[in-house]
This record gives structure tokens, C-alpha cells and sequence, in this order.
């Protein structure tokens, strides 16, 4: 993408809004609503740090602590796509239409490496709270020590699910003009731009929480501090992790070039695919070893 | 909750009624996942969460989005007129008031079934139902994996190009 500076989108506010005449209206001006309201639900099942005790309650840090967050999260990955896909049909041009299938079938190919590398992690930990598996990694039993593997292809995943480059096809401007966001203008393009930040943002924080420990620091809890005093360096220890993995993304940004699409869809489905069900079985394996067959 | 239910019943309905009325494939398509996310909703109303997570994932995440896929890739947006197909109307006609004569009849007692297990409003969680599956239906939930695989590997025969 171009012209994705934050600057830019906060610009955007003023600028003129512009529906071209053949768009589909409706769905022209849902499609951005819908890829920023996905982007920013998957944000409550995360656990933002431990609980505050104040004036003698509990509060925890996280919105809803589901019992089945990491489904949660796929579902919400896995309805993400509609925004994109949407704003391109609606728009009536061909180039935009052409990067919303892009968009769709590179999303659909990545979130099944995704999925099964998550499934090594729910293996390991017993529980699709989220939560809970982030206690599970208190101390220095981070994940990433036991999957390296799959954080491997969760952070592919991430890269291809986001749109980023080395990833970001649907959007890719020699090709494209703009993908699916070329008849966008205005608040709209903000809000793509936008969610494309958040999702970002949120592939951060959950990368942080399932293979980093989250809001866990090792040797932390020895420096014997009030429980508040802990709770907020948690979620300070958190950020700091998420802002590591955003700057991670930057990085690749301007360092790897763009994929071919049929490199794509090859690494996709016949490299991640058979690594990520490798990697489960292995887990599975250790897992059957550990507890004596 | 008994609006919450009615609400939802309503919306389902009325998103399912625009499957079928609504001229454009793709809004056709974009009601039907609204029907989804409605039973969905009905499935957490239940306390049957993993049932409702995945039926988001599979439904509306992975099977309507190809629908989708689809319908753009052919572009489908421009009418199809289908009244020369009068005959396949009124059989589609006969054969879907036959399906709702069944359901009717089969339905009109539905008020008598008492639940199966009512002590255990639990049960929809995903550890009960996790122990349910792999304990007592072990054998169907293997052979519908086979099933799956099966149907998976003739996907790819057929997708896949002649060699030589």
C-alpha cells in the first residue's frame, strides 16, 4: 500500500467523499464498516493483563473471558474477509473486484495454517480460554520455547491474513491501482486502512499472549510488589511485546518484497498446510510420550 | 431471554425470506449469513457456545464466503430470468410444500418432547461435549472424519489435471 500512513487516514476526514455512479450504494458504504467492526471485536476475548483490586473489587483486565476464545478469534478471523470482499464487488470496477478475490482466497488458504497451529497450542495448554492460557505461562514457560514451529506459521498466517506485504496482493499497486479500495475515498478508505492497523495491532497481541506469555515476565512475581503494581506492569509488559511484533511488521515490510500469487497460494497450501499438521502431530506425540503412553 | 428468542426467531426468518426474494445473488447471500449469525445467537441462547462458534467458522466464515467467491468470479449480478423454466418451478413448488407438510407434521408435537438431559444445562460446553463425542460416539465421529477425508480426496482428484 502507498499512502497507509496514519497521518493520512486522520487527514482523511476532510476530504470529499466520493461514490462512484455504477457502485453498488449499500454495500459501497457498508463494506468499510463491517472490516472496521471486525477488526475491533476480536479485541474482547484478549486478555489485557491480570485483575486490579480496587476499593475491593476485582476487575480484569480482559472484556469476556470466553470459554471458548481462541474459537471465538477464528470466527471472527474467518468473517473478516466480507469487508474487503464486499467493498470490491460494490464498487463496480474490475480492478477492485480483482483484488477482493485476491483478498478472499489468500484469507481462506492462510487461515487453515492458522488454525492448526493454534490447535498445537489448545493441545499443550488443555483450554481454549485465552486467558487460561496465558496463566499457563507464568514464569518463563513461554510457548514459543515448545513451538517454535508453530509460531513459525502463525506469524505467516498473521502476515497474509493482515494483507501486509510480503503478503499484500489484494492491494498490489503496480497491478491493481489500488485493489480493492481503489474507488475509496475519504473516511472509507480510513476506516480500510484503519482496520487493516487494528488487525495489525490485534495479530500483535495474540501472538504475544499465545507464544510470548502475554502479560507475563519471568522472575516478576519475585520482586515481591502489590498485586496492582503487578497487574499494571503486566499490561505494560504486554504492550511492550505488542509494539516488538508491530515493529516487526514494519520491518518485513521494507525488507522482503512482494510474493507472486502462485508463490502464494504454493506456500500456503503446500508448504504451512503439511508443516502446520506436522507440527500437530509432534505435539500430539510429545504430548502422548510425556504423560507415559 | 424469551424476547431475546422471538427477536432473533424473527430475524432469522426475515433474513431467510430475503434469501429467497431478493433479486441480486449477493444479497441473497449476505441474508443467508444473517440467518446464520440469528441461529447462531439461538445456539448461545442454549448454552451451546462451541456449537455456535463453529457454525459461525464453517457457515459464514468458510462456506458462504466461497459462495461469494463464486458469485463474483462468475459475476452473477445481472438478472437471470428464469421463466422459461415454468416446469422446474412448479415441481421446486410441490417438492418444497411436500418438505413443509412433513416438518408440520413432524413439528406439531414438538411441544410434548422433554428435554434428554435436563439437569445438565452444561452440557453445550465444549469439555462436556468434547467427553460425550469421544466416549460414548466414538465410532460415528470417526467414521464421519473418514467421510470427510473421502470427500476431501475426491475434490482433489477431480480438481486435479490430467497428467499425460
Amino acid at each position: 500500500m502507498v499512502y497507509c500512513s496514519p497521518w493520512l487516514t486522520e487527514q482523511s476526514f476532510f476530504k470529499e467523499d466520493f461514490t462512484p455512479a455504477h457502485a453498488d450504494k449499500f454495500l459501497f458504504n457498508l463494506a468499510p464498516g463491517i472490516a472496521m467492526f471486525v477488526a475491533l471485536i476480536t479485541g474482547a476475548a484478549i486478555p489485557w493483563g491480570g485483575t486490579l483490586h480496587l476499593f475491593g473489587t476485582d476487575y480484569a483486565l480482559q472484556i469476556a473471558d470466553l470459554n471458548i476464545g481462541i474459537l471465538y478469534i477464528s470466527g471472527v478471523v474467518s468473517i473478516g474477509v466480507y469487508g474487503i470482499m464486499l467493498g470490491g464487488w460494490a464498487s463496480n470496477n474490475k480492478f477492485a473486484l480483482l483484488g477482493a478475490i485476491r483478498a478472499s482466497s489468500q484469507m481462506i488458504s492462510y487461515e487453515i495454517g492458522m488454525g492448526i497451529a493454534i490447535i498445537a497450542i489448545v493441545m499443550m495448554s488443555g483450554s481454549l480460554s485465552l486467558d487460561e492460557i496465558v496463566r499457563q505461562q507464568a514464569g518463563f514457560h513461554w510457548n514459543i520455547f515448545y513451538q517454535p514451529i508453530g509460531f513459525l506459521i502463525f506469524i505467516t498466517c498473521a502476515f497474509a491474513e493482515c494483507n501486509r506485504t510480503p503478503f499484500d496482493l489484494p492491494e498490489c499497486e503496480q497491478e491493481l491501482v489500488g485493489g480493492y479500495h481503489t474507488e475509496y475515498s475519504s473516511m472509507k478508505l480510513g476506516f480500510f486502512m484503519f482496520s487493516e492497523y487494528v488487525n495489525m495491532f490485534i495479530s500483535s497481541a495474540l501472538m504475544a499472549s499465545l507464544y510470548f506469555g502475554g502479560y507475563n515476565m519471568p522472575f516478576i512475581d519475585q520482586l515481591g510488589l502489590p498485586q496492582n503494581v503487578l497487574t499494571l506492569l503486566g499490561t505494560a509488559f504486554l504492550f511492550a511485546k505488542i509494539f516488538f511484533f508491530i515493529f516487526f511488521f514494519m520491518w518485513i515490510r521494507w525488507t522482503i518484497p512482494r510474493f507472486r500469487y502462485d508463490q502464494l497460494m504454493h506456500l500456503g497450501w503446500k508448504v504451512l498446510m503439511p508443516l502446520a499438521i506436522v507440527n500437530m502431530l509432534l505435539t500430539g506425540g510429545a504430548i502422548l510420550l510425556k504423560n507415559g503412553l | 431471554m424469551e424476547i431475546l428468542f422471538y427477536l432473533l426467531a424473527i430475524v432469522a426468518i426475515a433474513s431467510a425470506l430475503g434469501v429467497v426474494l431478493s433479486k441480486n445473488p449477493v444479497y441473497s447471500v449476505l441474508s443467508l449469513i444473517c440467518t446464520f449469525f440469528a441461529i447462531a445467537a439461538q445456539y448461545i441462547l442454549l448454552n451451546a457456545q462451541f456449537l455456535a462458534a463453529v457454525h459461525i467458522i464453517v457457515y459464514a466464515g468458510a462456506i458462504m464466503v466461497l459462495f461469494l467467491f463464486v458469485i463474483m468470479l462468475l459475476n452473477l449480478n445481472i438478472l437471470v430470468e428464469t421463466q422459461r423454466f415454468t416446469t422446474a418451478r412448479l415441481t421446486a413448488a410441490f417438492t418444497g410444500g411436500l418438505l413443509c407438510l412433513v416438518l408440520i407434521a413432524a413439528l406439531r408435537s414438538a411441544g410434548d418432547i422433554k428435554a434428554a438431559n435436563p439437569a445438565n444445562a452444561k452440557i453445550g460446553l465444549i469439555e462436556n461435549l468434547g467427553m460425550t463425542l469421544f466416549n460414548q460416539y466414538l465410532l460415528p465421529f470417526e467414521v464421519s472424519s473418514l467421510l470427510f477425508l473421502a470427500a476431501m480426496v475426491g475434490a482433489v482428484v477431480l480438481a486435479k489435471k490430467e497428467i499425460a
